[in-house]
């Protein structure tokens, strides 16, 4: 704290950083979208709710970013190539039914790899056993508005179907394999698309036939490519600290 | 301060009776041992101590103003140098809540979470998009119903899935019509 200059991080490039780097910067990214709901919200509850999950999600970065280096340096001074996070996670917030299917297809993703992690023996064993209580949650909260979205009024059905559609892109780079992970990853491919369908099944609606990647625009937030609304989003998430660095409250 | 091998464990049994009664700065009726949440105290030599602490929730943001109190507290009982330890494994559960602290949650208004209960998914059930809609709420009594710490009735709704912090939800008593909050299972 008496130090007036950090000396650069350089810590050994091992394969757990680089996975640590990608779940992190999920958490983190998708942690500061959720956050912009923060007064926005449609109803009060929600409100509440959005920002709680943000909550678990930061907490979550914040152990996650430790592990690769200093948390601060990395969420505030990294440049947009240098994040890892999924694109899906980036999107921006739409309609709340944007919201909703964005969080349905994340929180099912990593309830399943987190459960997979949490059952092993690696080093995200700890933060993944915990973390995956969380997440559940977060899944069954997506779950349920899919649901009432979904086979609700004839706006809001056709609200949620557009937005489940216009994500369904973003889906297949979540099973590319993450560095340092040991991971069947066509098998959480598979219990992903079986219980996303199923929700969406429920909900009454179709599960979208289009690709899951492989387009031009989507597959590349692991190896740093991003989607045009990161670098706003960067940009005012790390605003503060760069124009007041170590600022505190 | 005496260190020898047996005085240690004696002192360290002291210390984290001293830690473990700072009160929870988010629920101040508990104190840190009640929720669970104190994991250990080492003693590595006669003037410093480690603490280990376990989050609620993750992001609890609660756990920065918990080891600032710990490090307050046995500072004052003599120690020089308290760090204070996140640890994750095993991960904290609602089971570890004691019964007194159960108790003071029911009495400061607080539905106490249930024991025992596996978190995750829970089954779902299409809620009313209006409360004015009509009663969804699963038919046949529940073994083990979440009861209103007012009144003590078993006929509760939930309001809100989240609520004040992230550690509760909202619900409401249809007997007393009293809201309260509810410390959900994990």
């Amino acid at each position: 704290m008496t130090e007036t200059t950090k000396p650069p991080k350089a810590r050994e490039p091992v394969p757990h950083t680089a996975a640590a780097l990608a779940l992190g910067d999920d958490a983190l990214v998708l942690s500061h979208r959720l956050g912009e709901w923060a007064g926005h919200a449609p109803v009060l509850e929600e409100d509440v709710a959005l920002a709680n999950i943000a909550l678990d999600l930061l907490g979550q970065a914040r152990v996650l970013l430790s592990m690769a280096g200093d948390e601060d340096e990395l969420a505030y001074l990294r440049e947009e190539r240098a994040f890892r996070n999924l694109q899906l996670v980036e999107q921006p917030n739409g309609d709340f039914a944007h919201t909703i299917a964005r969080q349905l297809y994340f929180s099912t993703y990593q309830r399943l790899l987190y459960a997979h992690l949490a059952a092993g023996d690696g080093e995200f064993a700890g933060l993944a056993a915990k973390a995956v209580k969380e997440v559940s949650y977060h899944q069954d909260h997506a779950e349920q508005w899919t649901l009432r979205l979904g086979d609700g009024t004839d706006v809001s059905h056709e609200r949620m179907r557009r937005a489940c559609q216009a994500l369904w892109r973003f889906t297949g780079e979540m099973f590319q394999p993450v560095e340092g992970l040991d991971v069947d990853w066509e098998g959480i491919r598979a219990a992903w698309l079986e219980s996303v369908s199923a929700v969406l099944r429920r909900a009454t609606l179709d599960v979208p036939e289009g690709p899951q990647s492989g387009a031009w625009s989507a597959g590349a937030g692991r190896q740093g490519l991003h989607t045009e609304p990161f670098g706003r989003m960067l940009a005012e998430m790390q605003h503060l600290h760069r124009s007041h660095p170590g600022a505190s409250w | 301060m005496v260190t020898s091998p047996t005085a240690t464990t004696s002192l360290e049994a002291e210390l984290l009776r001293l830690a473990g009664s700072v009160p929870d700065p988010e629920l101040p009726v508990l104190t840190l041992e009640e929720l669970g949440v104190l994991r250990a105290v080492h003693v590595r030599s006669a003037d410093s101590v480690e603490v280990e602490l376990t989050p609620t929730y993750t992001g609890c943001p609660a756990i920065e103003a918990m080891s600032l109190d710990i490090e307050r507290v046995l500072h004052e009982h003599g120690i020089r140098e308290v760090s204070v330890h996140t640890v994750l494994t095993p991960p904290w559960s609602t089971d570890d809540i004691s019964p007194e602290g159960r108790r003071k949650l029911r009495e400061f208004g607080i539905a106490p979470p249930r024991t025992g209960r596996a978190p995750g998914p829970v089954p779902l059930t299409l809620g009313p998009t209006r409360t004015t809609t009509p009663d969804t709420r699963p038919q046949g009594p529940d073994p083990d119903p979440i009861r209103c710490p007012h009144c003590g009735s078993a006929d509760t709704e939930l309001l809100s899935r989240f609520s004040s912090t992230a550690c509760k939800a909202l619900r409401r008593c249809l007997a007393c019509r009293e809201p309260f909050d509810h410390f959900k299972e994990l």
